[in-house]
């Protein structure tokens, strides 16, 4: 289906019912329960899911393929939603113009920058990008203030023009009429379901891209930017230019980035500047990584870890700790929540940078990799591997030189 | 004339921390050949390190003074000061007055230990790992340490002043024949540059004269043959390691009374200081030191108001744009050794 292999359509219709199911696999708990807290499915996040996923994936299609990383790419997520809002002040709230301005302009800021920053590859590469975010981030809080109204943010004001903008048609970002905020609420048994259009529109969006990036996962382009990973001096031995095809691969990550820029505003019409700070940049980073770097489900994954995290963590205070170890001895009970307490709350960075280094040490292929040790453990996959191993690829004699 | 050396003059003191952080960010990268990404974090610890001693400094106990009263008529609490007490007022004033250039002697140890662990702990396993690998592992542990400051300190920025003798500033212009207040210069920031021109030397001369300095030189050259000479070169790194965080530290200790500090002012620094060893060229101590104060100059200059009626916004975008043309056109820096890192 859709050119895709038998396993591969399975795979994507896998992907395609979690997400859609999102809103009720993510509250599994009553609302009456104790453990509600740990629901997450709540509009507001389950679109930071999806958003941040089309972040991560298009990062992934650049540093997961062409081992290229960049510490940029918050600039182009700055772009999509500078676009949008833009959009929004000169036509009307609908997001489609500005989701397509969004896509276009990143594309040529990408375009501009990969062109520039390709030409040196490894650190060097890496900090062009990041001189570059760092130069856009700063012109857009200081010089560009006409264009992104600096400190305080661009939004929408009553004076703008709007020319689109009609009687009945709805004041806040929506999509030929369906309005994102807005959400049903079924209520089944002790459970509370939400379904939010603006969840279902990223939602779609997010599979169509990632039907994309399985696309080009698979296509003979992604075979050639893998094979630059590898070993781009062997390729330029074959005769083969690996410049084009890494910018291909930026640019292509570069809209992936400001369509989900785009997506923030669409979903909260407001842009500010330090959406492209270096430490967004870093984010993604870390989502890629953890997640588990040039796997299709990894940066998804990654995204959807960090956000939620970062979501329970902040939520959890010293009186929910007190109650969770309630059935220890007291003074142990006071010993427990006083080790836990620098990573909760307020401390959930310094959790995160923990985990992103013990990943970084143990586990390079991220969660990913870790899923797979896992059920090779419980299936004893490995073991029968290696047997194989051993009675087809006898160890090589060692030879003189 | 006087403005092109006011702004000389306030680039020298920036240019001066740069040129110290990209000196340990060279010294770790030139040894070991590892991408420090936890190197702003050093130089945030070091400035922490000022504010830690202050605080220590400054523990005081409570005693009502009867012989002064509050505006209720009770006797008023004074705090007074551990030091203060033990040493008398004179002295214990004068040593809190001091805390930072004390710091410094706190600082050493503390950063050479740091730095030690550090490199045994964590960098020791990623020499072998890609430099993308080093790259997002020390990324991480910055993180972790700024997460740990800002647990301990909270994250406003603390106030650390400067001895009272540094407080005001030096009329610089009437010294080489100038009005009288036409280039003012704070005495602090002239410390500032003195000290780190002082540190700078120290590690020059430290690698130029001495044995240890021979053959940290000789490894940097060729790491192998000196291993086959039976040196034990990874010992020496490593203390080599210690020293460039000790460095950083040190820039960091002198930088509190400029800047208050706050557990991210490294990675405000750490961006501009690899733009700056990148400028410098790679694994080139006296370029990461001469782009330093380059780079400096040049931001101040860029802040001139007759620079920025022409081209709007400069001063924001300088040392970026100076980095990609100079990467773009000379991709070894300015004094980059051949074949170090070049693609």
């Amino acid at each position: 289906m859709l050119g895709l292999s038998k396993k591969d359509t399975t795979f994507l219709l896998v992907v395609i019912f979690l997400t859609l199911a999102t809103p009720i696999l993510l509250q599994p708990f009553p609302e009456s329960s104790a453990l509600a807290q740990f629901n997450a499915g709540y509009p507001d996040l389950m679109q930071r899911f999806a958003i941040f996923g089309i972040f991560a994936i298009g990062f992934n299609i650049l540093f997961g393929l062409t081992g290229y990383l960049s510490f940029g790419h918050a600039a182009f997520l700055g772009v999509g939603s500078y676009s949008v809002v833009w959009m929004y002040k000169l036509l009307n709230y609908n997001v489609v113009p500005g989701l397509v301005l969004a896509i276009i302009m990143s594309g040529l800021f990408a375009l501009f920058i990969g062109y520039i920053s390709l030409r040196r590859s490894g650190i060097y590469f890496s900090i062009l990008t990041l001189a570059f975010a760092q130069m856009s981030f700063n012109l857009a809080y200081s010089v560009l203030t006409p264009l992104t109204n600096g400190e305080t943010g661009l939004q929408v004001y009553n004076n703008d023009p709007q020319v689109l903008m009609s009687e009945g048609s709805p004041t806040s970002p929506h999509f030929f009429g369906i309005v994102m905020n807005e959400a049903t609420k079924v209520d089944v048994g002790g459970w509370q379901f939400t379904f939010s259009n603006g969840y279902y529109f990223c939602a779609i969006i997010a599979i169509i891209v990632f039907y994309l990036s399985l696309r080009i996962f698979r296509s003979p382009f992604g075979i050639m930017l893998r094979a630059i990973k590898t070993n781009q001096t062997r390729m330029n031995y074959t005769g083969l230019n690996p410049r084009p095809y890494t910018l291909a691969a930026f640019v292509i990550s570069g809209m992936y980035a400001g369509l989900a820029g785009g997506l923030l505003a669409a979903m909260d019409p407001l842009a500010g500047a330090e959406r492209m700070q270096w430490t967004a940049s870093g984010e993604v980073v870390l989502m890629t990584i953890l997640g588990g770097a040039g796997t299709l489900m990894g940066p998804v994954l990654g995204a959807g870890f960090i956000k939620y995290f970062e979501n329970i963590f902040s939520k959890i205070n010293d009186n929910i700790l007190h109650s969770w170890f309630s059935a220890l001895p007291d003074g142990l009970e006071d010993f427990v929540v006083f080790v836990f307490h620098p990573f909760i709350g307020k401390g959930w960075n310094l959790t995160l940078g923990l985990l992103f280094m013990l990943v970084v040490i143990f586990l390079p292929g991220g969660l990913i990799e870790g899923g797979t040790r896992i059920w090779n453990a419980i299936t004893g996959k490995n073991r029968k591997k290696k047997r194989e191993d051993a009675a087809h690829h006898p160890k090589p004699t060692s030879h003189v030189n | 004339m006087d403005a092109i050396i006011l702004q000389i003059l306030n680039g020298l003191d920036k240019g001066s921390a740069y040129a110290l952080i990209a000196l340990g960010l060279t010294l770790i990268f030139g040894t070991l050949g590892v991408v420090n990404f936890a190197h702003g974090a050093l130089f945030m610890l070091g400035s922490f390190c000022a504010v830690t001693l202050q605080k220590i400094l400054s523990l005081s106990f409570t005693v009502e003074d009867p012989t002064q009263k509050d505006f209720l008529g009770n006797p008023l609490k004074v705090d007074t000061p551990y030091i203060v007490s033990w040493f008398g007022d004179a002295t214990g004033n004068a040593i809190l007055n001091w805390s930072v250039p004390l710091a410094i002697l706190f600082a050493i140890p503390v950063m050479l230990l740091v730095g030690y662990v550090m490199e045994r702990g964590l960098i020791k396993h990623f020499y072998k790992r890609p430099h993308a690998d080093q790259i997002l592992v020390t990324f991480g542990l910055a993180i972790v340490i700024q997460e740990i400051v800002k647990y301990f300190y909270g994250a406003n920025p603390i106030p650390t002043p400067a001895p009272d003798m540094f407080r005001g500033s030096l009329d610089f212009g009437v010294l080489i024949g100038f009005a009288q207040n036409e280039i003012i210069y704070p005495y602090w920031r002239l410390v500032y540059f003195l000290f780190s021109a002082v540190i700078i030397s120290a590690v020059f001369a430290f690698l130029r004269f001495t044995t240890f300095g021979m053959v940290v030189r000789a490894g940097m050259a060729d790491r192998e043959t000196v291993g086959l000479l039976g040196i034990n070169i990874d010992k020496r790194f490593t203390i080599m390691f210690g020293i460039a965080a000790a460095v950083a530290g040190l820039a960091g200790v002198m930088y509190a009374p400029i800047n208050s500090p706050n557990y991210h002012m490294g990675m405000d620094f750490l961006v501009l200081s690899f733009v700056v060893v990148v400028v410098g060229g790679m694994g080139s101590l006296p370029g990461a030191v001469l782009a330093g104060f380059l780079l400096g100059i040049l931001e101040s200059f860029a802040s001139m108001n007759e620079v920025k009626s022409i081209i709007p916004g400069i001063d924001q975008i300088i040392i970026y744009f100076v980095a990609i043309i100079i990467l773009l056109t000379r991709p070894r820096g300015l004094m980059g050794r051949k074949g170090v890192m070049e693609e």
